[in-house]
């Protein structure tokens, strides 16, 4: 099992029956292939619908029915479509009970990087930082370091902030870890991972519980 | 009452240096055969405001302007999925101005219904604030965003009756019905146009008040034919 799937198959834990849920591109949407039998959630595409479903057979694509990434997918029964205003008005106004969102950079205070490296890399935020303030529970799925190793769970952000002290949860590769006032509460690591290996490839401060949970995907 | 034109006929109110709102997401409800009569002809130097940039697959969609070099600036929330904006932004050859994309839908809306402006909390904390009022509402503060107008709205609609009623259909709305309320000139294209009446009331996604000009573009039939080609070569389907 790679990182994103092991990434992707605990996110899927967090997702409780009847939940409104908006996924971010990448990890996000692959946990979406692993939520527990009997739990149903509404996904939102923040495009304009509720209640989507897998991509359709060749053949039987609509051309107005795609998600938010342009591709096709299928609306499931009891779905709805509306506009950009009233889709963002679901994200601001506190109707989304979770949104699951890659990250560059997320630290002890919440607060989350994602939608800009200056001179380098200027994709845009997209519908992200409204969903970072209006989401209920903001969930960052991403590798525990960047490609080079470097932690990307830092002290302070220094990239360009996304939304300020809004992440309640953290899941890596390597760990769970919960943003608390009194800062970055290790509650699980993975099997094979050493408390030291996760310390390490950490930059910011981890409050370590007595009983550290081991993360079962 | 719109009145019925051809796509060429509709090209002689687009002049050099207008801001052009285009509808659409990723493609999806956009009205690509005017897009491309644009991107083929003489018009430049355009603003263009949208959510997002061109669909990410090939060529298509906004990314047809961006190719022929017809974007001086972009107002919208996110160009990740355009390589020729990307490049042309990073070149400095073409502005861009990055809204959230609720941020941005909300100016719009205001523009089109008459306020003076929208106050969110989304940006708080970020470069999103420089440069801009932060109101306290109740305790709790909020950015000030003025409205943003067009002088011209190209909207995608699934059918238009010859009054220019608008019916959308699937998640295909995204941005149009609230553009359409907002530019000085409205264009829409659709696959097929109908009688006054054929459209039930309850259908109507925008009223035929907003409309100045009805075009036909590619009917359904063509256009599942285009997304099913575009999304098979992409390993979408």
């Amino acid at each position: 099992m790679d990182a994103r799937e092991i990434i992707a198959r605990r996110v899927a834990k967090e997702f409780k029956d009847g939940m409104v849920i908006n996924l971010g591109f990448g990890i996000p949407t692959l946990s979406s292939n692993f939520i527990p039998e009997g739990i149903n959630v509404i996904l939102q595409t923040e495009n304009g619908g509720l209640l989507f479903g897998p991509k359709p057979e060749r053949g039987h694509s609509d051309p107005d029915v795609a998600n938010a990434g342009g591709e096709p997918i299928t609306m499931l029964h009891g779905s709805s479509t509306f506009d950009l205003a009233v889709s963002f008005g679901i994200i601001r106004g506190g109707h989304v009970d979770a949104t699951v969102l890659g990250a560059l950079e997320v630290d002890e205070n919440g607060n989350i990087a994602n939608w800009k490296i200056p001179g380098k890399f200027v994709p845009g935020m997209g519908g992200g930082m409204d969903l970072l303030v209006g989401a209920k529970r903001v969930i960052v799925a991403m590798t525990h370091t960047d490609k080079k190793g470097n932690p990307k769970i830092l002290k302070n952000c220094t990239l360009p902030l996304s939304a300020s002290g809004v992440v309640n949860l953290i899941i890596t590769e390597k760990a769970v870890i919960e943003v608390t006032p009194e800062g970055l509460l290790l509650k699980e690591i993975s099997p094979n991972v050493t408390l030291e290996e996760v310390i390490k490839s950490t930059e910011a401060e981890l409050i370590i519980p007595q009983k550290l949970q081991t993360t079962l995907v | 009452m719109a009145v019925i034109k051809s796509i060429r006929q509709t090209l002689e109110h687009i002049e050099n240096g207008n801001s052009i709102m285009i509808g659409g997401f990723l493609g999806v409800g956009a009205p690509i055969r005017l897009i491309d009569e644009i991107a083929d002809s003489n018009i430049t130097d355009l603003t263009i405001i949208s959510a997002v940039a061109s669909n990410p697959y090939e060529t298509f969609d906004i990314g047809k302007l961006t190719k022929k070099n017809k974007i001086k600036k972009f107002i919208g929330a996110h160009i990740g999925t355009d390589p020729n904006l990307v490049k042309q932004y990073n070149e400095g050859k073409v502005e861009v101005e990055f809204n959230p994309m609720g941020t941005l839908i909300e100016r719009i809306r205001a523009a089109g219904s008459g306020l003076g402006g929208i106050l969110t909390p989304t940006g708080l904390g970020t470069e999103m604030e420089q440069g801009r009022e932060k109101i306290m509402v109740n305790g709790k503060p909020f950015l000030l965003y003025p409205p943003l107008k067009a002088d011209i709205a190209i909207v995608k609609a699934y059918r238009a009756d010859k009054f220019g009623n608008l019916q959308y259909k699937g998640v295909a709305l995204n941005s149009n019905p609230i553009i359409a309320t907002a530019a000085n000139l409205v264009i829409a294209e659709v696959d097929e146009i109908v009688e006054v009446g054929e459209i039930n009331p309850n259908d109507v996604g925008t009223p035929g008040i907003f409309v100045d000009i009805i075009v036909k573009g590619n009917d359904l039939p063509t256009r599942k034919k285009v997304y099913e080609d575009l999304w098979i070569n992409a390993h979408k389907l």
